[in-house]
């Protein structure tokens, strides 16, 4: 085992409450009616291209990508598509989507390669994995959803060094990524070798916290089982400190490389790619399966049963909290996500999408808000931002809406980790600020540009 | 000990002389002949330096209006919404052309009880913020959030948020029609009006564009864009933006023909006389009495 690497500023250690961490993986059975959102990336969402009273098969594309950033969108599972209409996300917000009304019996598209084999032969030449991934419509599957064929194309006179994979998953609670690699083990692997073939990199490295010892140590009895296959491909374990799947924070603990302010990964010749994103890749080039489902945590401490379940997308998220033993009592936020990034939802019956890693519910003991009092200048926020950056005074500068302060003190460069905010002996919203200050600030940065 | 202080002292002394003497030239030699009369009409302007006029400031706009005074003979289109445009010619030898006054005015009736809370926010007390975040707690995405964006960027203090309603309420009186608040607003909820004959005003008390089931959910007051008022507005002043009824100001006569058949009472009239009591719909009238009471 390699030795142990960490990011070298800040960060926070949160209670882990990894709950579900020996839940196998359970296929979770398809609901009566979808509701397939067309925005699950960020950027741009896509464009219906079926109508009211459709046929669809499982694997059809419903939806064409519109712009540079933005994902193909498929349809999870064989039916009609009763309408076209919005539906309320998480936020509460209506955002369009396609409602689909699903057959009993499941029936793919052409060209799915339907096998629990391995498939170690890469056929494809580079630029056409990368356009398959384009066509899958596979995103960054941590959260963020930024559509990973944008992140492939290395720009001219840029060169690949290394395939990162994110496998840190330093947010506590979520499970998804780890029960992954536990099950999928073998395929996850064929999953970097094909990235490292699509960008020409030399060396994939996969970042683990230490916290999932299980996983590291299968994935380095797999590689040295199988030298041959898995050449050049490496476990790397990582501190269990948040928040170390950060990009920037893993290419510096992996690579010590840091990513210049304003700049993007690549620079430092680094591609960094998630887990669950990984074994959609190997699925989708190998298999020739379009990104449809994805495993999500449900789970909390008072959760009777918690568990990962592998989702299709447009699945009602109140249906996974039922699948759990329902909501418990005196639980007051719903969270979409992981504690630290994820957002609390304003209703439950939210479909799942891309990017939608886990439910966890929360009582009103954990979640409540506690009394904010006055900052007396600790620093404690600013010791504990990994980006170096000082969240008093950011936050101080947002309230009064002094953005060219801001601008001047790097707010562009928050990764919004919320360790600040974790920190404060004040219980000052500290992210909340920054967020609507970093808002603001790339708003006028943006209508400069533009000028 | 004396020394030093009786040297220090003249030292500073003299120093102090000669600079003003350098000074008292200098301020000769380069003085900027002003037009006494921008002063004069920056004392009648307000001095709060809203910008509703459009200018950077009050002294700005006493500038312009000196300078346009001067050069065109009038001040046509220069307006400060917070003065009475007439004092400002009569300092300039004018005749003035009053502009129309106008008043801000909340678009949105979604308050606690019309709309009630399904979630319960906690975090920054900003709209703008609370705006990317989710719809609102009552669940409807276009309606006020109620943190008081415009209630902090106003400059008159006329703008105050009601605990009872949760939504920013007008005080007629102080309003000046500035603009600050429409500007601060992140969902576009108030809108500058006329402030219309005897401050009698006919407007649609909701913002909400989305098709009319979509609102029914969130809202019990909300405009569900059936069109009756469209149809019954004699003078064609209402028409539809999106699923919305938008009352034209300019071509609106104030008959409140469309108050009477709104059947979500999202139609306000405020400053009305009360009705004459109608035996047959006793219904209409309660929802008018109601509406004064929120509006």
């Amino acid at each position: 085992m390699n030795p142990i690497k960490t990011f070298p500023k800040g960060g926070v250690h949160p209670e882990e409450n990894k709950l579900s961490a020996d839940k196998p993986i359970q296929n979770f059975p398809m609901p009566k009616q979808i509701i397939v959102p067309l925005g699950q990336c960020l950027g741009a969402p896509a464009d219906p291209i079926v109508q009211k009273g459709d046929h669809v098969l499982t694997g059809q594309l419903i939806g064409t990508a519109k712009g540079f950033v933005s994902a193909n969108v498929h349809s999870p599972a064989t039916g009609t598509v009763t309408k076209i209409d919005v539906v309320m996300d998480h936020t509460g917000y209506y955002k369009p989507a396609v409602f689909i009304d699903v057959d009993d019996q499941e029936q793919w598209i052409e060209g799915y390669i339907d096998t629990d084999e391995l498939l170690t032969e890469i056929k494809l030449a580079p630029n056409e994995i990368i356009n398959k991934i384009k066509e899958c419509g596979i995103v960054g599957m941590g959260g963020a959803t930024f559509p990973t064929h944008v992140k492939l194309m290395i720009p001219e006179g840029k060169k690949a060094e290394y395939i990162i994979i994110n496998a840190a998953e330093c947010e506590p609670y979520l499970t998804c990524d780890n029960r992954l690699l536990l099950e999928k083990t073998k395929e996850f692997l064929m999953g970097v070798k094909i990235l490292m073939t699509a960008v020409n990199a030399p060396k994939g490295i996969i970042g683990i916290e230490c916290n999932k010892m299980s996983a590291i140590e299968l994935l380095d009895k797999t590689i040295n089982e199988n030298r041959e296959l898995y050449k050049n491909i490496e476990v790397q374990p990582l501190k269990t400190k948040y928040p170390q799947g950060g990009e920037k924070q893993i290419i510096k603990a992996i690579t010590g490389r840091e990513v210049p302010s304003g700049k993007l990964p690549i620079e430092t010749g680094c591609v960094v790619v998630n887990v669950a994103s990984t074994f959609a890749i190997y699925e989708a080039v190998q298999k020739n399966k379009p990104l449809i489902e994805r495993i999500v945590t449900v789970t909390g401490k008072s959760v009777k049963n918690p568990g990962n379940y592998r989702v299709r997308f447009g699945t009602p998220a109140n249906l996974l909290i039922e699948a759990v033993g329902g909501l418990p009592e005196n639980i007051t936020n719903v969270i979409n996500g992981g504690p630290m990034m994820g957002k609390a939802v304003s209703v439950t019956d939210f479909p799942c999408i891309k990017g939608t890693s886990g439910i966890l519910l929360m009582t009103t003991n954990e979640a409540q808000d506690r009394h904010q009092t006055n900052c007396i200048r600790c620093g404690r926020c600013a010791i504990a931002c990994p980006m170096g950056l000082q969240p008093f005074l950011l936050n101080k500068l947002s309230k009064l809406n002094m953005f060219d302060e801001t601008e001047s003190n790097h707010i562009m460069d928050c990764i919004e980790c919320g360790s600040c905010e974790f920190t404060c002996p004040a219980n000052i919203p500290l992210l909340d600020y920054i967020r609507y200050g970093k808002a603001k600030t790339g708003a006028i940065i943006r209508s400069r540009n533009q000028k | 000990m004396n020394n030093i202080l009786i040297i220090s002292l003249l030292v500073l002394g003299i120093l102090g002389g000669v600079l003003a003497v350098i000074l008292y030239f200098v301020a000769q030699k380069f003085k900027v002949e002003e037009n006494p009369l921008i002063d004069e009409v920056e004392a009648v302007l307000p001095g709060a330096n809203c910008g509703g006029c459009g200018f950077a400031g009050c002294r700005a706009l006493a500038e312009a209006c000196v300078k346009q005074g001067a050069e065109k003979g009038n001040i046509e289109g220069l307006a400060c919404p917070g003065t009475d445009m007439s004092k400002v010619a009569e300092i300039l030898h004018l005749t003035a052309t009053a502009a129309e006054p106008k008043i801000a005015v909340v678009r949105c009736n979604g308050s606690c009880a019309n709309s009630p809370a399904k979630v319960h926010y906690e975090g920054a007390d900003i709209c703008a913020f609370a705006n990317t975040l989710y719809a609102g707690e009552g669940g409807c995405s276009k309606g006020c959030l109620g943190l008081g964006d415009c209630t902090k960027k106003c400059p008159f203090d006329a703008l105050h948020i009601n605990k009872e309603t949760g939504l920013p309420e007008v005080d007629e009186k102080k309003c000046v029609g500035c603009g600050a608040c429409a500007k601060a607003c992140p969902r576009g909820i108030i809108e500058l009006r006329p402030r219309g004959k005897n401050d009698r005003r006919v407007y649609v008390c909701c913002s909400n564009t989305d098709k009319g089931a979509l609102v029914i959910k969130n809202c019990n007051v909300g405009c569900i864009g059936c069109q009756k008022c469209v149809k019954t507005c004699p003078f064609e002043a209402i028409e539809m933006r999106g699923n919305l009824a938008y009352i034209d100001p300019t071509k609106c006569k104030s008959c409140r023909k469309c108050e009477e058949v709104c059947p979500r009472g999202t139609i306000h009239a405020v400053n009305f006389p009360p009705r004459k009591p109608k035996t047959e719909e006793p219904v209409n009238q309660e929802v008018t009495n109601e509406n004064k009471a929120n509006a």
